[in-house]
């Protein structure tokens, strides 16, 4: 497989009649989302085809005469494995070898390419399995459907006699074949047939085999095409400096500094940023820095980390809008005679993605062109036309691989600032962030501050549960629909839905915005409130005088998968055996338990802690029930890497503000973790018939509060404000 | 007027001694695969080679490659050695959202041009210095010992 070059991705949107067509037409349909293949087969199948034969039954799925399958990739790929998943759900009812499909990036569509469980084409929230499980696989089985009746048309037989295999249609008694090329004139001509069978799971041949990933080539070579690598004839470069505080406006620039460094260009002034377009990056690099520029810092020139925690905790002071209410919580805790009671905080977080952010865009009369690589095509495409005053089809995404996303390129104001900065110049220009741009102009991970409380019975278990979040509201601005009587659904993920048999339990949640914009970050609510909760309910066993694993257990009686990974990781971990005392300092293990995203995690963590307080996380040893997977191997990657991005956030992650500027500004003093630093992970799949859960998220959600167990195990110290080694160190 | 020889092509490009090696392949030569990272040599994805050893191109200038040898991710796979680590990267899964894989990939061809049987600490001490943030380093250490036809452990 191969990832169509731009240009061919582009001329194929805009060059082949049907296929544009076919999309205005489904957007037109307005039904359901991607429950409308067959009517879309139906639609696609009916246009003419001047010439060239195609089959494209959906949207899904094109076959050309030479029998190329491409399919169209609705997902963008930001090193979750989903342009290897996605493929081999269609590949394995279409019967045909994954690794020869070629991939083609989704124009933006939401109707043809919306996300079942989002709504929208968005990637982002562990969806991409859950939500194409079935609708990719049926996709796949209608397109063999027609291919098989055109064969046994031709052949004068019945199409039970027949089967696919391979790219080709056989006919079983008497073993004729036809390649689907040679059937595709035919097929296009067919209406799809309204009801499908899917493939018994026993008979999978892809699904669930280990497979190589389809992106990996392109990447070990150079030819991996990400956004910033866009190369546009005429085309210039800028980088950009915006208001170092949120919210400030530009007052003056004064260029005559920069206008000598050659291959400077020109200057561009936004109402809060200014950019240099230049011959390349360089000289834009260096032309900025040239620049005196005057800010007006605006209403939020004095805010700081200090006076950020300070509001935030009288915000708390609050009653919140109720989550969940089940029994009566805060009755039971007032009145109780034992209780336990925290106070847990976690700070901003940028996301730091390899690739800083960029955008290229070339805006002209009739249209307007941008390259970038977007986990939300659509939303990028609606913005330009709004800056723009074109029709929002007049807008044509390029969408490219994502150099990591984690929800930062769920955002589109670096998208609205390219589109703003080329509406000023009339040839393509490559807006590109450096890191500390990057860095200090993020859209960050909300800080929270959660006041958590329980009642204890005689054997020392939560007899009620009361969890009182206080934060900034992603979802109202992200998507307002979702926050219902003041809840705002994400928030309070991992809170909720507690796994433990308490019974009385309390969530409730008071907004509190910040003076600047908040964002999704891996693992989104959960990894906020798992930390909190498997933090707490660590604390409630030691207070008990229990072993945390053995506490867990008894807790979980009525949630079995989620004790079962618990107990295998416990076995497979030795929890029980002493880990062995290090030369120098302590060492320890702690455990957490996560449902989340349709997944069920047990990790068990071991640390050492020397004697400088530096922690170093040894193993962790992650068990997962994710349901049916797809790519096994991505299962275990995703665990790896989401985990060491968890260990990265809760040893060192922490956006800190002072004069209203994030005082973090590149790896230095944002620390990520390298190397030398990445700790043994173990990673053991439980088989499951069970649908499949999301894998890109969980890994990062459970290992934060597994990796604070660990530290008190070892040390003693409850770490109730993130990062870590901050918490080890300054107290 | 500089002369830069990259992967074995000569390239005349009219920038100033001080560009840095990485924005004269990327928006000059047009080589995209080496990549930016953070421009202050703390990542590593803009390694390339210089003479056969790794710098970061992030802040070594075109005029310190005079008279030298650039090789970018794009010209690494014509030696034996680089592409049998490209091989092993892809044998053992390596990659995730990719983006840093080019300067990982330049590192560990560097290690095993130097040392061709590395231990762990060998490679912490050479890879340390490339960050990937999708962590993908268990499986960066046993593509670079599978390059170097040591045993590689198995997944669980």
């Amino acid at each position: 497989m191969h990832m169509l070059p731009e240009t061919q991705t582009a001329e194929t949107a805009r060059g082949d009649v049907s296929r544009r067509d076919f999309l205005k037409l489904s957007s037109g349909l307005g039904i359901g989302l991607l429950l409308e293949f067959s009517l879309l087969g139906t639609a696609c199948s009916k246009l003419g085809i001047g010439g060239k034969q195609e089959f494209t039954p959906n949207a899904f799925i094109h076959i050309d005469q030479d029998g190329v399958v491409t399919i169209v990739a609705h997902k963008v790929e930001m090193g979750q494995g989903t342009y290897t998943s996605m493929p081999m759900l269609i590949a394995e009812e279409l019967e045909v070898d994954v690794s020869k499909v070629k991939l083609q990036h989704a124009p933006p569509d939401d109707k043809a390419y919306g996300d079942a469980l989002l709504g929208a084409q968005i990637t982002g929230g562990s969806t991409s399995v859950r939500g194409a499980w079935k609708p990719l696989r049926e996709a796949g089985a209608r397109a063999r459907m027609m291919l098989i009746q055109v064969a046994a048309d031709e052949w004068k037989v019945r199409p039970e006699t027949c089967y696919a295999e391979n790219g080709e249609v056989v006919h079983q008694p008497t073993g004729r074949r036809v390649p689907y090329g040679d059937l595709v004139e035919k097929a296009s001509r067919l209406p799809a047939p309204s009801a499908v069978t899917l493939k018994d799971p026993k008979d999978f041949k892809i699904i669930g085999k280990p497979v190589h990933r389809l992106d990996a080539p392109s990447k070990v070579n150079g030819t991996a095409e990400f956004g910033i690598d866009v190369k546009v004839p005429d085309m210039k470069i800028a980088t950009v400096s915006a208001s170092p505080v949120f919210g400030g406006k530009l007052v003056s620039v004064d260029d005559s500094e920069a206008k000598k460094i050659q291959g400077f260009q020109q200057v561009i002034k936004l109402d809060n940023a200014v950019a240099v377009i230049a011959d390349h990056m360089w000289a834009a690099k260096q032309s900025l820095a040239a620049l005196k520029i005057t800010w007006d810092d605006g209403e939020h020139a004095g805010f700081s980390s200090a006076s950020l925690r300070e509001d935030i905790a009288k915000a708390s002071e609050a009653k919140g809008a109720v989550a969940k209410n089940t029994g009566n919580a805060p009755g039971v805790i007032a009145s109780a005679d034992k209780k336990l009671e925290a106070v847990y905080e976690l700070p901003f977080l940028a996301h730091a993605t390899m690739e800083p952010i960029n955008c290229t865009v070339h805006v002209q009369d009739d249209g307007c062109d941008i390259w970038v690589g977007t986990q939300v095509p659509v939303v990028a495409q609606m913005v330009a036309a709004q800056l723009t005053g074109l029709a929002q089809d007049k807008v044509r995404i390029h969408n490219h691989l994502l150099g990591g996303g984690f929800g930062r390129r769920l955002e589109v104001d670096s998208v609205a600032q390219a589109v703003s900065i080329a509406k000023q110049v009339n040839f393509p220009v490559k807006v590109v962030w450096t890191r500390e741009e990057d860095i200090q102009h993020d859209m960050y991970r909300p800080y929270y501050y959660d006041h958590i409380s329980a009642a204890i019975d005689e054997h020392g278990n939560p007899q009620a549960w009361q969890h009182h979040i206080t934060g900034s509201s992603i979802m109202a601005r992200f998507f307002p629909a979702a926050v219902k009587d003041g809840v705002d659904p994400d928030a309070v993920e991992g809170a909720t839905d507690l796994q433990y048999a308490v019974p009385n339990v309390y969530v409730d949640y008071v907004r509190h915005e910040p003076p600047l914009p908040t964002a999704f970050w891996r693992g989104v609510g959960p990894t906020h409130n798992i930390f909190v909760v498997e933090s707490f309910i660590d604390e409630l066993a030691a207070k008990a005088g229990k072993d945390p694993v053995e506490y867990r257990l008894a807790l979980l009686k009525n949630a079995p998968r989620a004790k079962a990974v618990l107990e295998l990781a416990a076995e497979k971990a030795n929890w029980s055996s002493p880990l062995a005392a290090p030369a120098k300092g302590k060492a320890g293990k702690g455990v957490s338990v996560l449902f989340a995203f349709g997944t069920y995690i047990a990790q068990v963590v071991e640390v050492e802690v020397d004697a400088d307080q530096q922690v170093r996380v040894k193993k962790v040893v992650c068990v997962v029930d994710c349901g049916y997977t797809v790519n096994p191997d991505t299962v275990r990657a995703q665990m790896e890497g989401g985990i060491m991005f968890g260990i990265t956030g809760a040893l060192w992650g922490e956006i800190n503000f002072e004069q209203g500027r994030v005082q973090e500004s590149n790896f230095h003093n944002y620390r990520m973790m390298r190397m030398n630093e990445a700790p043994v992970v173990e990673v053991h799949l439980v088989p499951s018939q069970e649908n499949p859960g999301g894998i890109g998220e969980p890994g990062t959600s459970a290992v934060m509060p597994a990796v604070a167990n660990a530290v008190f195990a070892a040390t003693g110290k409850r770490v109730r404000k993130l990062p870590i080694a901050k918490a080890l160190t300054t107290t | 007027m500089i002369t830069l020889n990259v992967n074995g092509d000569q390239h005349d490009l009219d920038v100033t001694d001080d560009t840095p090696i990485l924005w004269a392949l990327r928006d000059v030569v047009g080589l995209t695969g080496t990549k930016f990272g953070c421009g202050m040599s703390l990542c590593g994805a803009c390694t390339v080679h210089l003479d056969g050893k790794p710098i970061r191109s992030c802040v070594t200038p075109v005029s310190a490659a005079t008279g030298k040898e650039i090789t970018t991710i794009e010209g690494i796979g014509a030696s034996e050695l680089g592409k049998r680590v490209q091989d092993a990267w892809i044998e053992q899964e390596v990659v995730q959202c990719g983006y840093c894989q080019s300067g990982q990939i330049m590192s560990a061809v560097a290690l095993l041009k130097e040392n061709a049987s590395p231990s762990d600490q060998d490679i912490d001490n050479a890879m340390s210095g490339n960050i990937c943030r999708c962590a993908t380093y268990a499986r960066i250490r046993s593509a670079i010992k599978l390059a170097a036809g040591q045993p590689v452990a198995k997944e669980a």
